[in-house]
């Protein structure tokens, strides 16, 4: 069974909703990654989404624009960050999912790339700039190595996009919670409930909300229909103020503690 | 589904069939673009598919473009240039003469139409050489519709005449510090202010680039000029050119003057692309040379990116062929060998963009001087009979502080 259908079928179990928490990979540099996604691990996190730096993520807001070009600037690469995994696996048992651009992984090849990543021990894979119907050659090669390729629907979606959007993606359904790049905002957008139910009414596979959460308080606000919680540029942007401080990771999972604890809360009062 | 592996030269071309309903050209092109903007593409393919069938929007697109626009733009036989060069006859497609001065208004006529059609209050434009920022800004004064257009701040630095022009037409320029600051970062910018205000924005992209409809839709739109060129090659010389040529940074204004020529077999041709410091240096914009298969910006086609995927920082004089991919429809012409693709370095732009100054009186955009450039190493190879049409795609005012800039007072390049 892949990690993240194990992972959200035992948070079902429990009544309790998944935190993701996003970190771009290699921002500062990879051995903080590796160091990262292990103190997550520890604090509470329930999935990781590892995200591949792009020279030009333009689904990106300043926040997540700004360590991908950190993470460039230390010579992050796609087979460096599968180096990573591998080595991290044998200590971290949490679903890791990785989040590109579709160029990179094109460019390294869909093949090769499904083989060394489920190899390495990556168990899923969002690609914000490929809709299912460009996507037939990745899920084909991703379903040979049992690599779940996840994708988002959005509140422009149409009824009978989400309907195919959902029965194409594997593992959960990533829904971007509002219209734009991603990015801490003040508020929630109001139309997430709407969006949650018209995915509900379409399948029962697992729902993750991301874009414009950020706080644990916001993490309450989101509606019970969804199964999980993406947090990204708040953990990114504290990173950035954190780097080359001693408490780095105490300081950053403090922070994720505190959003998995609002996910135990958001539960029955959404 | 599979985008890698259908086949491309099996496929017998016929113009007007491509792009197929997802908007493929052979394995080129696509919708990669985030889940949001899937509606919005939706609906802009089917309000221009209606548009494009409407006898009232074909009509009202003739009445602009002949009256606002300038068209049709001469086809104009330079003499002295061809004396000069000592061989094929050479013609100069005067897209330069278009109002906003380069054939960029062709398009931005079109879809801000389409926006006012959609009921969008506002259209975002990105902009490299600041053409195609001027002809979306000046096409939205005359709708009323509200405008900001995204430039590098390189390509401000560049152009900066154009910058006070798109502020005297009304439209908000928004400097872009990211990345490498020039088109291609501007064109993200744009698509992240698309993504969050696709309800009430149109996104005018300025080239044959970006996710389907784009391609497709900047294609017919600018294929007037190809039109135009062949009732007046015909009327001018009794026959067809041999050769067009045309410069290629996303490939507008090549595409639009060869696009109705594309079944014609006997004429041939060539997109220049930009040289640059030369192929060699790795400092130029030349996607055919070294460029690989990719996607960028919402369509798959031929990208200067490392061997990482990240994509390459390009360099060329002219802001306007600066950027590392080219519309997925000419990496598709090439496949078939329809296209021949060359390029032009820096220095051969600026000796072309002095030549035809002094030979023809006419400045032309360095974007198309890279085009001038590679007419004179062919036309020298061609006998007197032939003829050569060359898309001279913009003026080069815009250019005059950049060339001062660059040419010594002998003629030299700095």
């Amino acid at each position: 069974m892949n990690r993240i259908d194990e992972r959200f079928r035992r948070l079902r179990e429990a009544g309790e909703r998944a935190l993701m928490p996003y970190i771009t990979a290699g921002d500062p540099d990879l051995p903080t990654t590796r160091s990262l996604i292990l103190e997550f691990e520890k604090r509470g996190a329930d999935l990781i989404e590892i995200g591949v730096p792009f020279s030009d993520p333009l689904a990106d807001g300043v926040t997540i624009q700004r360590a991908s070009q950190r993470a460039l600037a230390s010579g992050t690469t796609l087979a460096g960050i599968l180096d990573m995994v591998r080595d991290l696996r044998a200590q971290c048992r949490l679903p890791l999912i990785l989040m590109s651009y579709v160029n990179p992984v094109f460019h390294f090849g869909f093949a090769r790339f499904a083989q060394e990543a489920a190899a390495a021990g990556v168990d899923g894979l969002i690609i914000p700039d490929l809709p299912p119907e460009e996507a037939g050659e990745l899920r084909e090669a991703a379903a040979a190595h049992n690599l779940h390729t996840v994708f988002l629907i959005a509140p422009t979606s149409r009824p009978w996009r989400v309907r195919a959007i959902a029965a194409a993606s594997k593992g959960f359904i990533y829904y971007v919670s509002l219209r734009g790049v991603t990015g801490a905002r003040s508020g929630l957008s109001e139309d997430i409930e709407a969006g949650l139910q018209m995915i509900r009414a379409e399948t029962d596979a697992p729902i993750a909300v991301g874009f414009g959460i950020s706080t644990p308080e916001q993490v309450r606000m989101v509606p019970a229909a969804a199964d999980g919680i993406i947090v990204g540029s708040a953990i990114v942007s504290l990173l950035e103020q954190v780097v080359g401080q001693p408490d780095l990771l105490q300081r950053a999972g403090d922070f994720v503690a505190s959003l998995k604890a609002a996910t135990r809360k958001a539960v029955g009062t959404g | 589904m599979n985008t890698r592996e259908q086949p491309t030269r099996t496929e017998t071309f016929a113009s007007g069939q491509l792009p197929d309903i997802r908007g493929h050209f052979g394995r080129y092109g696509g919708k990669f673009v985030p889940e949001t903007l899937m509606a919005a593409l939706a609906e802009l393919e089917t309000v221009y598919l209606q548009a494009k069938s409407d006898p009232d929007f074909e009509s009202e697109m003739q009445g602009y473009l002949r009256h606002y626009v300038g068209r049709p733009t001469p086809l104009y036989f330079a003499r002295r240039l061809t004396d000069h060069f000592g061989g094929a006859r050479i013609y100069l497609k005067r897209e330069d003469l278009c109002h906003t001065g380069a054939h960029k208004i062709n398009n931005t006529l079109g879809q801000v139409l389409l926006a006012c059609r959609m009921g969008k209050s506002r259209v975002i434009a990105e902009t490299g050489a600041g053409q195609h920022g001027v002809a979306t800004a000046t096409v939205a004064a005359r709708f009323g519709l509200s405008c900001e257009v995204y430039m590098g701040t390189e390509d401000m630095r560049r152009q900066a005449l154009n910058v006070v022009r798109m502020r005297l037409l009304g439209a908000k320029v928004t400097p872009v510090e990211s990345g490498s600051r020039t088109l291609k970062d501007a064109i993200n910018e744009a698509m992240r202010d698309w993504v969050t205000n696709v309800d009430t924005t149109h996104y005018v992209l300025g080239s044959v680039l970006g996710a389907h409809p784009y391609p497709m839709m900047v294609r017919d739109f600018q294929s007037v000029i190809g039109r135009e060129a062949r009732t007046q090659i015909l009327e001018l010389e009794g026959r067809l050119p041999d050769y067009l040529v045309a410069c290629v940074g996303g490939g507008s204004n090549s595409i639009g003057l060869f696009h109705d020529f594309l079944d014609e077999p006997a004429v041939r041709m060539i997109g220049v692309e930009a040289g640059g410091l030369g192929i060699e240096t790795g400092s130029h914009a030349a996607r055919f040379a070294t460029g690989e298969l990719g996607v960028l910006h919402g369509t798959m086609s031929f990208i200067l990116q490392d061997r990482d995927g990240q994509i390459q920082p390009t360099h060329s004089v002219s802001a306007g062929l600066d950027y590392p991919s080219v519309g997925p429809e000419h990496s598709y012409l090439r496949d078939i060998g329809r296209i021949d693709f060359v390029s032009a370095t820096d220095a051969e732009a600026l000796e072309a963009f002095q030549l035809l100054s002094r030979l023809e009186g006419l400045i032309p955009a360095l974007e198309s001087a890279h085009a001038i450039a590679h007419v004179k190493k062919l036309a020298p190879t061609l006998s007197k009979e032939q003829i050569v049409v060359v898309n001279l795609s913009g003026r080069g005012d815009k250019d005059v502080e950049v060339v001062a800039n660059l040419i010594l007072p002998d003629g030299g390049y700095r």
